[in-house]
C-alpha cells in the first residue's frame, strides 16, 4: 500500500507530474497529427496528380516512412534536426544557431511519420466519391476551387473520418516513442502585465515522467502501470469522440 | 600639471567604473546542460527540480565567474551534439574528459575526480576473487594490468551492465568484453540498477560516486560495491565542464573559477556533502 | 556522400539483421496462434468470454507497444522473489523473452480483430447454405468459413506483419542491439545521424520489400479475384 501513496498530488507524489505528462503528451500527439494532416494532404493531392515526378515522389515518401520504424525516425530528427537546421540556415548567409525546441523536433517526427499513413487515408476518401458527383459539378460550371470546397473537401472529410480516427490511435500510441530522446517542456517564469507571476514549469512527455519516478523511487511497476492507464484513458476517449464525430459527418447520408 | 594628472586620474577611475558597470549589466548569459537522471551528480527530484552535486557546484562557479546561468535537462544521448549545435553553452553531468570527445569538444580543468569500479548483490560469490584497493590505469599500469588480469578471471560467464557510450563502456568493452558472458548496454545508470536489483545481471560496472547513491536507496539494500578501485587510462581524466572548442573565454572563465573553488575548499565540502567522500582532483 | 563509412556502417548493421528476424518471426507466430483464439472468443456465446476476450484486446490495442515493454521488462523485474517462486524467473529474467513476450501480445490483439472481422464479413446465407447440406463444425469452417474468412484478412494481416517488423525496432530499449539498436549505438558514438539512418531505413525497407512481396503472392494464391489492384483497400486498414 506503500506504493499507492506515490500517486498522491503534491510534493511528495507522483500524481501530479504524471497528469501534466498526460497533457504534454497530448499536444505532442495533437501537433503530430495537425503536421502529419498537412504532409498527407499535400502527398495524397501528389498521388493523384496527373505529374509523374509527383506521383514518384510521394509514393516514395509514403514507402519509405511506413517501412522503416518509427524510431529511427526520431533519432534521425534528435540527433541530425538542428545540426540540419543550422546548416539550412547557413546557406541563406545566416551564421548563428538555429535551436530545434525538443517540442518541434518530437512533433515534426511524428508529423512526418503520421504523414504517410493520412496521405493513404485521404486518397482511399477522394477515390470513393462518385465519380458522376465530380462530372456533375464540372458541368453546373463550378469552377476548381468552389469544386473543391463544395464537393471534395466535405466527401473527403466524411469518407476518411474513419480510417483518421485510426490513424489518431496511431499517433496517440507513437508519441510514447518520444521518451526515448526524453522530451522536456521548459517554460520560464512569466510575468503577466506585472500583476502576478507565473512560476516556472518543467514537463515531461507521460512515459518520460514514468521513467523519471521509476528510477527515483526504484518501483517501476506501478508507475509503467499508471502511464498505460493514462494512455488507455486518452485512447478511449479519443475512440468515443470519433464516434460522435463519424455519426454527425453520416447525418442525411442515405446507407446502402 | 596637476590638474593634468587630477583629470586623467578621473577619466581612468571613470573608464574603470564604466566597463566593470557595462560587464556587471552585460553578465553573460551561459545556458548549462545536466543529465537530470545521475544521482548524486545530477537527477530530478519528485518536486520535479533539477538537485545534485553538479546544481550545487554550477551555482558556485557562475557566481564566482559572474555569470548568468542556466541549467536545463539534456538526455546523454545527445548532449555533445547538442553542444556542438549550440542548443546550449556548456555540460555539466558527470562527463569524465576523453581523447575521443577531445576530438569534438574541449573540457576545462576537472573539477571532481572519482573512482570506477563494479557493484553486484550483497555476498556474490565471484566477487571475493576480485583484488581490492585502488589502481590507477596511467601512473601504475604495471599493477592495474595485473588487476585487471585478475577481474578478467573472476568475472568469467556473468553478464555485466553498464551505460552505453560511456568511459565504463568504453572500460568494459576493452578489457572485460572477452572474458564476460554478455556485455548488455543501458540509457542509463538507473536502468541498469533496476536489472542488478532484479537480477538480471551479476554486475554493473560504473562510477563509485553512482553507486552511493544506489546503494542508500530502497533499491540497493542488498547490493555492495565490489573489487577494485579504478581511475585513469580509458576511464578517463576526471570530471570536467564541457565546452565548444572555440569557446575559449568560457573556458578561462570556468578554469579560474574551478580553481578558486578548489582552493578553497568549496569542492571537497560539496562532493562530501554529495557522495560522501572527498572527490577534489589531485592536480 | 562518404562511402566508405556507409559500406562500414552497414556492415556492423548486418549483425542485428538475424535478431530484428528472429523476432518478427517468432511473436507473428506465437501471436497468430493466440489472435485466431481471441478472434473466436470474441464471438464467442459464452458472454463472459467473449468479454474476456474484448476486454484484452481493448487493452492491448488502447496502449502503447513501449509501455507495453517497459511494463512487462522494468516493472515485473521488480517482483522477481515472487516469480521465481513460481518458478517463471528463467523467463522474466531474459530481455528477449520478455520483449518476444510483449510484441507477442501486442499483435495477437491486433490479429485478433483482423480475424473477427475475417469471420463477421463471411456472408450468412453462405453459412446456411452449407448448413442446409449438412455440413457443420470442423467441415464448415474449413470449406466455407476459413477460406471466405482468410481472403477478407489477408490484406490487413499482411499490413499487421510489416508492423511488426517495424515494432521489433522497440527490443533495442530493453538492451537487445538489432539494427535500430546498434544504429541508435553508432549515431551516438559518431554523431553521423543522416548516414546511419539512410543506411539502417534501407536495410528495413528491403526486408520489408520482400515480406510485401510475399504478402502479394500469398493473395494471389489465396484469391486470385481479389488481389487484382485495390490498394485503397490494404491502406485504409491500418491500425
Amino acid at each position: 500500500m506503500q506504493s499507492l501513496s506515490l500517486l498522491t498530488w503534491g510534493t511528495s507524489g507522483w500524481l501530479d507530474e504524471l497528469t501534466f505528462a498526460a497533457g504534454l503528451t497530448f499536444l505532442i500527439a495533437l501537433a503530430g497529427f495537425a503536421l502529419g494532416a498537412l504532409f498527407g494532404a499535400l502527398a495524397a493531392t501528389a498521388k493523384l496528380s496527373r505529374s509523374r515526378f509527383a506521383r514518384g515522389a510521394a509514393d516514395v515518401y509514403t514507402t519509405v516512412l511506413r517501412g522503416i520504424p518509427d524510431l529511427l525516425v526520431i533519432y534521425l530528427f534528435y540527433f541530425g534536426g538542428s545540426a540540419a537546421l543550422s546548416s539550412i540556415a547557413g546557406l541563406f548567409g545566416y551564421t548563428g544557431f538555429v535551436g530545434m525546441p525538443a517540442f518541434v523536433t518530437a512533433a515534426l517526427a511524428i508529423g512526418i511519420v503520421n504523414g504517410a499513413y493520412q496521405a493513404e487515408v485521404l486518397r482511399g476518401a477522394y477515390l470513393a466519391i462518385p465519380k458522376g458527383e465530380l462530372e456533375a459539378a464540372k458541368a453546373c460550371g463550378m469552377s476548381d476551387w468552389i469544386r473543391l470546397r463544395r464537393i471534395i473537401v466535405p466527401q473527403v472529410l466524411r469518407f476518411a473520418l474513419p480510417g483518421l480516427g485510426n490513424v489518431w490511435q496511431l499517433v496517440l500510441k507513437e508519441s510514447a516513442l518520444v521518451a526515448v530522446i526524453g522530451l522536456t517542456v521548459h517554460l520560464p517564469a512569466i510575468d503577466v502585465f506585472q500583476l502576478f507571476t507565473l512560476p516556472e514549469v518543467r514537463f515531461n512527455d507521460l512515459l518520460r515522467q514514468a521513467h523519471v519516478a521509476a528510477g527515483s523511487t526504484r518501483l517501476p511497476f506501478i508507475f509503467y502501470l499508471t502511464a498505460g492507464a493514462f494512455y488507455l484513458l486518452l485512447t478511449t476517449l479519443s475512440y468515443a469522440f470519433f464516434q460522435r464525430a463519424e455519426k454527425r459527418a453520416l447525418v442525411g447520408l442515405r446507407r446502402a | 600639471m596637476r590638474f593634468v594628472k587630477l583629470a586623467l586620474a578621473a577619466a581612468t577611475a571613470v573608464g574603470l567604473a564604466l566597463t566593470a558597470s557595462a560587464a556587471m549589466a552585460q553578465q553573460r548569459k551561459v545556458k548549462i546542460a545536466t543529465e537530470g537522471a545521475y544521482a548524486p551528480w545530477n537527477f530530478v527530484n519528485s518536486a520535479g527540480k533539477l538537485e545534485g552535486f553538479e546544481i550545487d557546484l554550477a551555482a558556485d562557479l557562475c557566481k564566482r565567474a559572474n555569470l548568468d546561468c542556466e541549467i536545463v535537462a539534456q538526455d546523454w544521448d545527445g548532449i555533445i551534439p547538442s553542444l556542438t549545435a549550440k542548443k546550449y553553452d556548456a555540460i555539466m553531468a558527470g562527463m569524465n574528459i576523453t581523447d575521443k570527445r577531445l576530438e569534438v569538444i574541449s573540457f576545462t580543468q576537472a573539477y571532481a575526480s572519482g573512482p570506477h569500479g563494479m557493484m553486484a548483490a550483497k555476498g556474490a560469490k565471484f566477487a571475493s576473487a576480485m583484488p581490492t584497493g585502488r589502481f590507477n590505469l596511467t601512473t601504475g599500469k604495471a599493477e592495474a594490468d595485473k588487476a585487471i588480469e585478475q577481474i578478467k578471471a573472476a568475472v568469467k560467464g556473468k553478464i555485466v551492465g553498464v551505460q552505453v557510450s560511456t568511459t565504463n563502456a568504453n572500460f568494459v568493452n576493452e578489457y572485460l568484453k572477452g572474458s564476460v558472458a554478455e556485455v548488455r548496454e543501458y540509457k542509463t545508470t538507473e536502468q541498469h540498477d533496476l536489472d542488478l536489483a532484479a537480477g538480471r545481471v551479476d554486475f554493473v560496472f560504473a562510477a563509485h560516486s553512482a553507486f552511493a547513491a544506489t546503494i542508500a536507496s530502497p533499491i540497493g539494500k542488498d547490493m555492495e560495491i565490489v573489487g577494485p578501485a579504478l581511475n585513469g587510462g580509458i576511464l578517463g581524466r576526471g570530471v570536467a565542464v564541457g565546452l565548444r572548442k572555440d569557446d575559449n573565454d568560457l573556458r578561462e572563465a570556468f578554469d579560474k573559477a574551478i580553481a578558486a573553488a578548489k582552493a578553497d575548499g568549496t569542492i571537497k565540502a560539496l562532493t562530501q556533502k554529495w557522495f560522501k567522500i572527498d572527490m577534489t582532483p589531485l592536480s | 556522400m562518404d562511402v566508405a563509412f556507409l559500406r562500414e556502417t552497414f556492415l556492423r548493421l548486418l549483425p542485428g539483421v538475424p535478431l530484428t528476424l528472429q523476432l518478427a518471426f517468432l511473436s507473428v507466430s506465437i501471436g497468430l496462434f493466440f489472435a485466431l483464439l481471441l478472434g473466436f472468443a470474441m464471438r464467442a456465446r459464452f458472454a463472459p468470454l467473449a468479454w474476456l476476450a474484448h476486454g484484452y484486446v481493448f487493452v492491448f490495442r488502447g496502449t502503447p507497444l513501449l509501455v507495453q515493454v517497459f511494463l512487462i521488462y522494468y516493472g515485473l523485474g521488480q517482483f522477481r522473489p515472487f516469480l521465481q517462486e513460481l518458478d517463471l524467473w528463467w523467463f522474466f529474467r531474459s530481455p528477449w523473452y520478455c520483449v518476444l513476450l510483449a510484441l507477442a501480445m501486442n499483435t495477437a490483439a491486433y490479429g485478433a480483430e483482423i480475424v473477427r472481422g475475417g469471420l463477421q464479413s463471411v456472408p450468412a446465407p453462405q453459412v446456411e447454405a452449407a448448413r442446409a447440406f449438412g455440413m457443420s463444425g470442423f467441415t464448415l469452417y474449413r470449406r466455407i468459413i476459413g477460406p471466405l474468412a482468410l481472403r477478407q484478412a489477408l490484406p490487413a494481416y499482411g499490413n499487421e506483419l510489416i508492423l511488426m517488423v517495424k515494432a521489433t525496432a522497440l527490443a533495442s530499449t530493453v538492451t537487445l542491439m538489432e539494427i535500430t539498436g546498434i544504429a541508435h549505438k553508432l549515431i551516438s558514438e559518431t554523431f553521423r545521424a543522416v548516414e546511419i539512418f539512410l543506411v539502417a531505413g534501407s536495410i528495413y525497407l528491403f526486408l520489408n520489400f520482400l515480406l510485401t512481396r510475399l504478402i502479394a503472392w500469398g493473395e494471389r494464391k489465396i484469391a486470385p479475384d481479389l488481389a487484382l489492384d485495390k490498394p485503397e483497400l490494404k491502406t485504409a486498414l491500418v491500425h
